[in-house]
């Protein structure tokens, strides 16, 4: 026991000594916590319009207005001409071109029928699909102001309608930022945890104070627990800074309890500490051990469900999220911050995360005995 | 010139024989091209539902059905009461739930208008969003077909046509953005490291004891990360084209051109990394604050910038992936020449010398 603490506080001062670990340790969270959730809005506004009209009539003039008093787009062009729009789209200056036909209004007037035509840079897909369905539905918002200037509907009336009403729980405001920041949390932890340790054991190999270590009666066990636990503290320390940040810029309070998120984050830290002293293992040098963690971590949070839900990826990538210890606690964040969930719903993936940890810490401590065996 | 090749020759031998890295900097591209292309949607398919049917009746029923068989949706549970929605929510599995009132077939015959709800979960906006819009588009078009497609006055019909990527697929928007993250983690970070490390463990000083300029020593290092970048290009444009089916519209000289221009603004970011770095731990950290996170976040690949506040889209001028990535998008799918893109290419260009002239400044300093 002596000997663990004498470890722990030469681990301690090693870490707090590095001005490059502090500085990852407390920048990090702060500089991805205020930025990251304002650029990871996928809510579509401001989308670039380009119209070509070649009716100029008062309809044409009218719908036009429209569309830009909507707020979700933006007219940077108007010319007679759909050539010259396409050029727009070309040079990234629109995303949409509306284009009004000739004699539009006398079609819509006279023969009951108008048509219009829209294009879509869709390289975007989600973009492209989310403004043609905003714009779309405003011409036909238009088409039905129309039709009630022109007609007088009878009091009953005629047309079938199924109106549909919907509504959104746990978020009413479709605010994106409680849906980023949580995540976002995960995300930190996991960096902290496993990406650290597994440079600052590899660190200990290159310099060759490991050697210095291994010459000494200090067992396997109390290094490891020596490396482990320094870091255990700062990812708690590091997930109670987001947290801070999470509710002093964002006024996010989870609707659950802090007890379950806590608990939850603690046993996961193990298991990523785990993973990162598993890479250590296997890297020789740090150069290794960063390629290695930082691939191992863009699979994890990319199949992670932090950026695209887990639902809409086929089947092979489902199941890969299984093994996946980052996607079940931005699972569980997420159920405990939004929707308040408690120990009962999260408790298959907290006994997951108990084997993920068991399974990592005991490969990378069996792994360890062969190499210096 | 022999000197300088023979340099090269040990920074090749440097990285060949750790097979470790080789094989991640040479598969990071491989796996990054297929999760970004297979993984990664956010299209809706057999989404599990939920329904609280209170009427049971003809139209409910037929309309259910319609629902269950479009390929968005399957219906997972049938609900008894209001309350089971705040459950099954909790539990995270199901996100969309469609509420039918009693009398649904009675209302929609004697007064020609029903109610349909839709309750979803939006704790992530995004898919509620886009559930939401597909149920909607769905009772709709059940509603076209009983009213048996009445043809009503001034009607104004829209013609849609997708541009570019008429499928809409998401590998379009992303195979330009992991161009820019590979020749970044590649060029920036594994330069910038190997140069420190030299500096670490001391084999720079001897380095900078031979008879080379030192100058010369810095590029020899990074010769060998150019044609991996090479490679790593070669790949992804392979893969993107024959596995993934995205075409390359136009000229593939001019892609090839704008990406070793690209290439060279990494290293030469590297190269300015390494001269303000003194251990690898603070090279690696400022690669991934300083460029790694904002080439992710800011270069418009994963989240639009038009879409961030002011401030977010100032910056983001500074992000050189996010000139690349919008070139790679214009040459690879639009076909665009280089007159279109010009601007682009001058803006990378003059970040270049910049940062180059940065470093070398740095550089001749350390050395005094």
């Amino acid at each position: 026991m002596r000997t663990l603490r004498f470890l722990l506080e030469k681990e301690f001062r090693q870490i707090l000594r590095d001005p490059a670990i502090l500085r990852i340790i407390f920048i990090m969270p702060v500089i991805q916590l205020l930025i990251l959730p304002w650029a990871a809005d996928y809510e579509i506004k401001n989308i670039k319009l380009a119209v070509a009209d070649h009716d100029h009539s008062e309809y044409s003039r009218q719908l036009i207005n429209k569309v830009t008093a909507s707020g979700y787009f933006i007219l940077t062009n108007y010319s007679g001409s759909y050539k010259n729009a396409m050029t727009q789209v070309e040079h990234d200056n629109a995303d949409l071109i509306l284009e009004i036909p000739a004699s539009f209004e006398k079609n819509l007037v006279k023969e009951d029928e108008a048509k219009l035509f829209l294009a879509v840079n869709a390289i975007n897909g989600v973009k492209a699909g989310l403004g043609s369905a905003y714009l779309q539905s405003i011409i036909h918002d238009y088409n039905g102001e129309v039709r009630t200037e022109w007609i007088q509907f009878p009091r009953f009336s005629p047309e079938t309608n199924i109106e549909v009403v919907s509504s959104n729980w746990f978020n009413p405001l479709m605010n994106y930022k409680i849906f980023m920041v949580p995540g976002i949390l995960v995300l930190l932890l996991t960096m902290v945890g496993a990406n650290l340790t597994a440079i600052n054991i590899v660190k200990e190999k290159e310099i060759g104070t490991i050697e210095q270590i291994n010459v000494t009666p200090v067992k396997k066990y109390h290094f490891i627990l020596g490396k482990l636990i320094p870091f255990w503290v700062l990812g708690l320390l590091v997930f109670s800074i987001g947290f801070a940040i999470a509710w002093l810029v964002y006024g996010i309070v989870p609707a659950g309890s802090f007890f379950t998120i806590y608990l939850f984050a603690a046993v996961y830290l193990l298991a990523v500490l785990g993973l990162g002293l598993l890479i250590s293992t296997y890297a020789n040098n740090q150069q290794q051990a960063m390629l290695i963690s930082f691939f191992i971590m863009m699979i994890f949070v990319l199949l992670g469900g932090l950026y695209t839900s887990i639902d809409s990826m086929p089947g092979w990538a489902k199941m890969l999220t299984k093994f996946n210890p980052v996607s079940y606690f931005i699972d569980v964040i997420r159920m405990v911050v939004l929707k308040g969930s408690g120990l009962a719903d999260i408790k298959f993936q907290l006994l997951s995360i108990i084997g993920f940890a068991v399974v990592f810490n005991g490969w990378a401590v069996l792994n360890y005995r062969k190499r210096s065996g | 010139m022999k000197q300088f090749f023979s340099f090269v020759k040990k920074e090749f031998y440097h990285i060949f024989r750790d097979k470790r890295t080789m094989f991640i900097l040479l598969g990071m591209p491989i796996v990054q091209i297929i999760i970004f292309g297979f993984a990664l949607t956010n299209e809706v398919k057999n989404s599990g539902i939920a329904v609280f049917d209170q009427s049971q009746d003809v139209a409910s029923r037929s309309l259910i059905a319609e629902i269950d068989a479009s390929s968005y949706f399957d219906v997972k549970k049938v609900l008894s009461s209001y309350k089971e929605i705040d459950k099954i929510f909790k539990e995270g599995k199901i996100k969309l739930a469609i509420v039918l009132p009693p009398h649904f077939n009675e209302d929609l015959l004697h007064f020609n208008k029903a109610q349909v709800q839709l309750i979803a979960d939006a704790s992530d906006p995004n898919v509620a969003n886009t559930l939401t819009n597909y149920a909607t588009a769905i009772i709709m078009d059940y509603q076209q077909r009983i009213t048996n497609d009445r043809k009503l006055p001034y009607t104004i019909d829209t013609e849609m046509k997708m541009l570019y990527n008429p499928e809409l697929k998401g590998a379009y928007n992303f195979v330009p953005g992991v161009m820019a993250m590979v020749l970044l983690l590649v060029c920036t970070m594994m330069t910038a490291i190997t140069i420190v490390k030299e500096k670490e463990l001391g084999t720079m000083e001897v380095m900078l004891v031979s008879p080379m300029k030192p100058l010369m020593v810095v590029i020899a290092k990074a010769v060998p990360y150019l044609m991996l970048s090479v490679i790593n290009i070669g790949s992804i444009l392979l893969l993107s084209v024959f596995v993934l089916g995205v075409p390359i519209k136009g000229s593939l000289t001019l892609l090839a051109f704008e990406s070793i221009l690209f290439t060279l603004v990494s290293l030469s970011l590297g190269l300015l990394i390494s001269s303000a770095s003194e251990s690898q731990q603070t090279a690696m950290f400022i690669s991934l604050v300083a460029l790694f996170l904002p080439t992710v976040m800011l270069s418009g690949f994963m989240f639009p910038v038009e879409n961030m506040p002011l401030p977010l889209r100032v910056v983001s001028n500074i992000v050189p992936a996010k000139w690349y990535y919008t070139i790679v998008k214009s040459v690879m799918l639009k076909g665009s020449g280089f007159l279109i893109i010009w601007k682009e290419t001058l803006i990378l260009a003059g970040m270049m010398f910049f940062f180059l002239a940065l470093a070398i400044k740095n550089f001749k300093i350390r050395l005094a």
